[in-house]
């Protein structure tokens, strides 16, 4: 029987198949899902900011786009994936509220899909699809057989880049 | 400052937010009995520390609709404050006080949602007074801004903010009944600056 790893806020895992991997109510977080194609390694992070070089506590590495996606590729090498082979769907990094803190948490969602863009481009991991902004939370399951990303969001079909 | 921590900052803050929970509550109550016109009680509410992962399933699951209530704060403190109202208390609310003038079925039309925002209004603007006369702090909340969606999503917006600063979130679980349970939730972001100013406020610091 094939098993759904779940993936909490700030937090990442390694999923095979035929298990599927999912996190739940993404908002302002991305959702990072990358793949082996061919030993069918698969992996999810949902990091919550960009870049853990402005933060002084930053002791979770699964919180930061930066940290987080340099982790999972890490993990993912260890259960038998090769670097080379890995591609990456993203979804997630909506601006939940009209308006939001005039500080620089402005747009945060925007800033956390540059930052797993930025990190991704510097592993030379391709990012074949994406579902990323607008003003609504995401709910990811990614399967590492196939491929396939499935997004729900309330009230609107479910979708599959 | 720099490593004024909040897991070390909330526990002297602790017991002080429960009884500014408790007094804020006990004015947003009061409010709400007189916006909908009816007996509103409370609980006594709950001051909750949590992982982020255990946010989701406080509230029913990462995928439980919830409406959000969201505000900056301004003033001798900033930070921000949101209330969080589960979907079909939100609903319950506004169909109180639209005395069943709301529309049809589940959806939230756009004087539901105006609806909504006032009662997000009162009930965080009786909150924060509570906190500023307690406090002797001068604070200014913005106009409200609503979203219903995934709690998971909604509380991405909080915990993002206290994600700078730890790996935990506070928030207080306040409880109101009147024929029926409405459960609400307070989440009060401060920021490193203003945590400092509300404790030496209070004398603690």
């Amino acid at each position: 029987m094939s098993e759904v790893i779940k993936v909490g806020m700030a937090d990442l895992k390694v999923c095979i198949s035929p298990d599927s991997i999912t996190t739940l109510g993404l908002g302002s977080c991305v959702g990072i899902a990358m793949r082996d194609p061919v030993t069918k390694v698969g992996g999810l992070a949902h990091v919550m900011l960009p870049d853990s070089t402005a933060i002084h506590n930053n002791s979770n590495i699964m919180k930061f786009a930066d940290t987080g996606i340099a982790e999972l590729v890490r993990l993912m090498e260890k259960a038998g994936a090769n670097r080379s082979r890995l591609v990456a769907k993203i979804a997630g990094g909506a601006q939940m509220f009209a308006f939001q803190n005039k500080s620089d948490l402005v747009r945060v969602g925007d800033r956390n899909v540059e930052a797993s863009k930025k990190k991704l481009a510097e592993l030379k991991i391709p990012i074949i699809a994406e579902d990323t902004g607008n003003s609504y939370g995401r709910t990811v399951i990614f399967y590492p057989e196939s491929g396939d990303f499935v997004i729900r969001a309330v009230g609107k079909e479910e979708r599959v880049i | 400052m720099d490593d004024l921590n909040i897991e070390k900052v909330s526990e002297q803050y602790f017991d002080v937010l429960k009884e500014i929970g408790n007094i804020g509550a006990g004015n947003a109550t009061t409010a709400l009995s007189q916006l909908i016109n009816a007996k509103v009680d409370m609980s006594v509410p709950q001051v909750k520390l949590l992982e982020f992962s255990k946010l989701g399933e406080l509230m029913g699951g990462e995928e439980q609709i919830m409406a959000g209530i969201y505000l900056c704060v301004e003033g001798d403190i900033s930070g921000s404050i949101m209330f969080l109202l589960e979907k079909g208390s939100a609903k319950h609310l506004v169909s109180k006080l639209m005395m069943g003038m709301e529309s049809p079925g589940d959806d939230f039309g756009e004087m539901e949602m105006s609806a909504l925002k006032e009662i997000g209004n009162i009930i965080t603007g009786a909150y924060l007074n509570s906190l500023s006369t307690l406090t002797n702090l001068k604070i200014y909340p913005s106009v409200p801004d609503l979203t219903i969606d995934m709690a998971g999503a909604i509380l991405s917006v909080p915990a993002i903010e206290f994600g700078t600063l730890g790996d935990k979130i506070l928030l207080i679980q306040n409880q109101f009944f009147d024929d029926c349970q409405i459960d609400g939730y307070f989440i009060l972001v401060p920021d490193l600056e203003s945590y400092a100013k509300i404790l030496s406020a209070l004398g603690i610091m």
